[in-house]
């Protein structure tokens, strides 16, 4: 009983050599990734949604971009479009497609054709014409798109020929291209979208994802696995690992058990206060990147005590920044003074710090008629994200802070869809939240947070419209000359801090855990997790 | 007799589902929110939908109609939809629920397995070193709590040894399409090369959540088991028996095992709800994908109708299952039939 009790446990005679004794073992299994992610898709279509999470599991796994962004420079780089051209006003852009690209072929979908304009105009026509078959389809929510206000931007998007396709703009926008670029404008299939139309099925081209991307979509268990496979004819060439497989473990200390013993290959979001400690293994390594992100307390400004800035003033002085860097962040992060990230072109290096001072928020909120205080929410995030990794410690440090000047804070969580889902429909009172940019343009701080389009499409979480601000960000979109762009993005940042819709905390380097086997998962600075270029050593 | 008897048990169990249906049917009253919302599980509603929607599911009409409604529309495998997927609760409940009763039957089979003779042995060696270890460990066993037992084997078999993994049902690089929903079938049914290995990986995952889960139940049946044949060899018959010279095996074989081994049938029915309960937390613990870590979420996520439902098939099975040992523990005890 026991020897068969043992042999079950260590197959051939050790579990760490694990291929060395299964010869049997089909290459999909062996050359098969396991990457474990905190949390579940929303979504298998980047276009529908904002969340860091669901942008890692999807989106560069499944699709392609016309652009990519060089992760060392933050310049833009020929993806599915090979070439790109704009007119003398600025307003018109050319684009040319990158032949042969091949679709994914399963067991749901097998394509005829290969990539063309069709599938290009398919992917903004369907975001931006109402009356496309697929605009309402699961709600009519593309948020990353209504954020930075791309219905008016785009006016047409036009298929000049099988090959080259036109976008025909409103006005001038320097952070077009950009945009073109993050993760959310991946390309979809317009054949595919039709034979769903045939079906009657339209909305499973958001569940059943096909793309051009390195990997195709099998199987995905709710709260348990994303599965997929290799794309065997994938334009940028052999794609290594066989078989990718998204282990979505929610819990943190799971997540690390399941990195030593070997049942992730790779690991979203290691704690801080275990890197050391996992560091010293041999058998994992640790990578970090400095990364454009940026984690915030954002207040609703529509709900009073919160409409009034000298309530929000008072509430920022009142934290104490350095004690929240040390617990919570563990030193792995700097503070940070505004939205964007010093390493930002477009950065403010001279603008203030704000200071921890409760004396000054207690006369602040004298002023603002609260000299006893008030009682409110603070909303922490339920998962760990890179810009903050522990919404919850954070909150709490927060209450004690408050509680100083006579502000009583309670603290709130939901299961993360529920929560996000409540605050777009701004419930809170004030919620400990961040962003994680997805390209290098500053605009992608400013306007998917704090513009009135923001507001309306619900990811602006200080429910705060300003329009002396709107006109700030949207005037330096209409200049391609930096110098200028940059003097209205120090305007806005100085705005920014005399209005305090929001307390901008920390920017977090970005960390992730693996296994030493596995090779080429970098982080990319912008956006998303790409597994294209892993592979396994045996 | 026996007809007499079965006809009054089913009228029992009748009463018993009535009962839990009423529950089951005012949470969606009792819960926060629309009523509309928790009985259709729509987040959103339309207005024009509205209208329909109401009646539809008889909310204009009295509670005993909007009762009726909803049973009918409960044994029309129409539970509502999950607040969180949008897709029905029934369809989830089917996904996730074979993964806990496969989980609780290796357990209970293991409890067997180890308990009874376990128990017999402590029995009949009641004063031996062997006996009172068995008493010993099973108290130890039985005080200790699930979810720090469960700790101390990860820590040791998985974070110290490496030897088993920490959660889930198999490697998740292994590709095996569901038909059944119990792995072990699942695998044999599936066309896959690799079935052996397949196999033993799945084996290799169930063992510690099986061996926590089948602690509590283990503990109970040795004790249990032990008791009843103390008792029942203090019984007159037996010593008649060894007196006209059947052998000590015969004796215990034939006249105590049948007799002590009654009362542990009764107990099984007794512990199922514990069981359960404990193979939730096991769940929760191992990352098991059953019903109990899918209830868990749903009450985190302030989902209402899978809570509902979820509570209306746990707390079925559990009636079940006791109905069905208590007819078993009648059939093999003609003196229980009589009362």
């Amino acid at each position: 009983m026991i020897k068969a009790l043992l042999s079950l446990m260590v197959p051939c005679g050790s579990v760490l050599i694990l291929s060395a004794c299964q010869p049997d073992i089909p290459e999909t299994i062996q050359q098969g990734m396991v990457y474990c992610s905190e949390g579940s898709p929303e979504s298998f279509n980047p276009q529908r949604v904002t969340s860091g999470t669901t942008i890692d599991a999807i989106s560069q796994q499944l699709y392609d971009r016309l652009l990519d962004i060089d992760p060392a420079s933050g310049e833009l780089l020929p993806a599915l479009a090979t070439q790109w051209r704009l007119s003398d006003d600025g307003k018109t852009y050319w684009f040319t497609l990158r032949p042969d690209v091949q679709f994914h072929h399963t067991a749901f979908f097998s394509p005829s054709r290969t990539l063309n304009a069709k599938d290009v105009t398919f992917t903004f026509n369907r975001i931006t014409q109402t009356d496309h078959p697929y605009h309402a389809t699961g709600g009519a929510v593309y948020p990353y798109f209504q954020s930075v206000d791309w219905g008016s931007l785009v006016k047409a998007v036009v298929a000049e020929n099988s090959n080259t396709v036109r976008f025909e703009l409103s006005r001038p926008d320097s952070s077009f291209l950009s945009n073109l670029a993050t993760d959310f404008a991946a390309i979809l299939s317009a054949e595919y979208a039709e034979q769903l139309l045939q079906q009657n099925q339209p909305e499973l081209l958001d569940q059943r994802p096909i793309g051009t991307g390195p990997f195709f979509f099998k199987e995905y268990k709710k709260n348990q696995f994303i599965r997929y496979y290799r794309h065997p004819e994938y334009w940028r060439g052999k794609v290594e690992l066989t078989q990718l497989v998204f282990d979505l473990v929610p819990d943190n200390a799971k997540r690390m058990a399941k990195l030593l013993t070997h049942e992730c290959d790779v690991v979203a979001y290691p704690r801080n206060a275990e890197l050391k400690l996992i560091a010293e293994r041999p058998d994992v390594e640790v990578q970090s990147q400095i990364s454009m992100n940026v984690g915030f307390w954002a207040f609703n400004t529509q709900k009073p005590p919160f409409d009034n800035v000298l309530v929000r003033k008072a509430l920022a002085y009142a934290i104490n920044k350095d004690a929240i860097l040390d617990a919570v962040y563990f030193g792995y992060a700097d503070k940070a003074k505004t939205l964007l990230p010093p390493t930002s072109w477009a950065f403010y290096h001279d603008l203030p710090e704000q200071q921890y001072d409760p004396i000054k928020a207690q006369e602040l909120l004298a002023q603002a008629g609260y000299p006893k205080g008030f009682s409110m929410d603070i909303w922490a995030m339920p998962v760990q994200r890179l810009y903050n990794p522990n919404a919850l410690k954070m909150a709490e440090l927060m209450q004690a802070d408050l509680a100083k000047i006579g502000v009583k804070a309670s603290i709130v969580s939901f299961e993360w869809n529920s929560f996000r889902r409540k605050l777009s429909e701004f419930e809170h009172d004030s919620v400990l939240i961040g962003w994680a940019a997805d390209n290098a343009d500053p605009d992608n701080f400013f306007r998917p947070l704090l513009s009135c389009s923001a507001a309306e499409s619900g990811s602006n979480r200080a429910n705060w419209c300003d329009p002396n601000f709107d006109n700030l960000i949207n005037q330096a979109l209409l200049t391609a000359d930096i110098k200028q762009r940059r003097s209205f993005y120090l305007t806005a940042q100085l705005y920014l801090d005399e209005q305090m819709p929001l307390v901008s905390i920390a920017h977090s380097k970005r960390f992730q855990a693996k296994s030493v086997k596995i090779t080429g998962v970098t982080i990319n600075p912008y956006g998303g997790i790409s597994m294209a270029a892993a592979r396994k050593s045996l | 007799m026996m007809l007499h008897y079965f006809l009054r048990r089913t009228f029992l169990i009748a009463f018993v589902f009535v009962a839990l249906t009423v529950l089951a049917f005012s949470l969606s009253y009792l819960f926060p929110g629309e009523v509309l919302n928790n009985v259709s599980g729509l987040t959103s509603i339309d207005p024009e939908q509205q209208q329909a929607l109401i009646q539809y599911y008889a909310l204009d009409q009295s509670v005993i109609m909007q009762y009726l409604g909803y049973v009918h529309r409960i044994l029309a495998g129409e539970w509502g939809l999950s607040f969180s997927s949008q897709q029905p609760v029934l369809a989830e409940i089917i996904a996730v629920f074979p993964a806990t009763l496969e989980l609780a039957s290796y357990a209970l089979i293991l409890s067997f397995v180890l308990g009874i003779p376990l128990g017999l042995f402590a029995a009949v060696k009641a004063d031996s070193f062997f006996g009172k270890l068995i008493s010993g460990i099973t108290l130890v066993a039985y005080s200790i709590p699930i979810f720090w037992w469960a700790l101390l084997l990860i820590m040791l078999f998985s974070l110290t040894l490496g030897l088993l993994p920490t959660a889930g049902r198999i490697n998740v690089l292994f590709d095996i399409p569901t038909t059944t929903g119990f792995m072990l079938p699942d695998i044999w049914l599936s066309d896959i090369p690799y079935k052996s290995e397949a196999t033993q990986d799945a084996l290799r995952h169930l063992l510690l959540p099986a061996i926590v889960l089948a602690t509590y139940p283990t503990t109970v049946m040795i004790r249990f088991t032990r008791d009843s044949m103390l008792a029942v060899l203090e019984q007159s018959y037996i010593k008649t028996a060894r007196a006209k010279g059947l052998s000590r095996a015969q004796v215990l074989y034939h006249h105590g095992l049948r007799n002590a081994l009654l009362p542990v049938i009764r107990q099984i029915g007794l512990q199922f709800s514990t069981l359960i309960t404990l193979a939730m937390i096991t769940e929760v613990i191992f990352s098991w994908p059953g019903i109990g870590q899918w209830l868990l979420d749903s009450i985190y996520q302030r989902n209402y109708p899978a809570i509902q439902g979820g509570l209306l098939v746990v707390s079925c099975l559990v009636i079940v299952v006791n109905m069905l040992t208590e007819i078993l523990h009648t059939l093999f005890n003609p003196l229980a039939r009589k009362a």
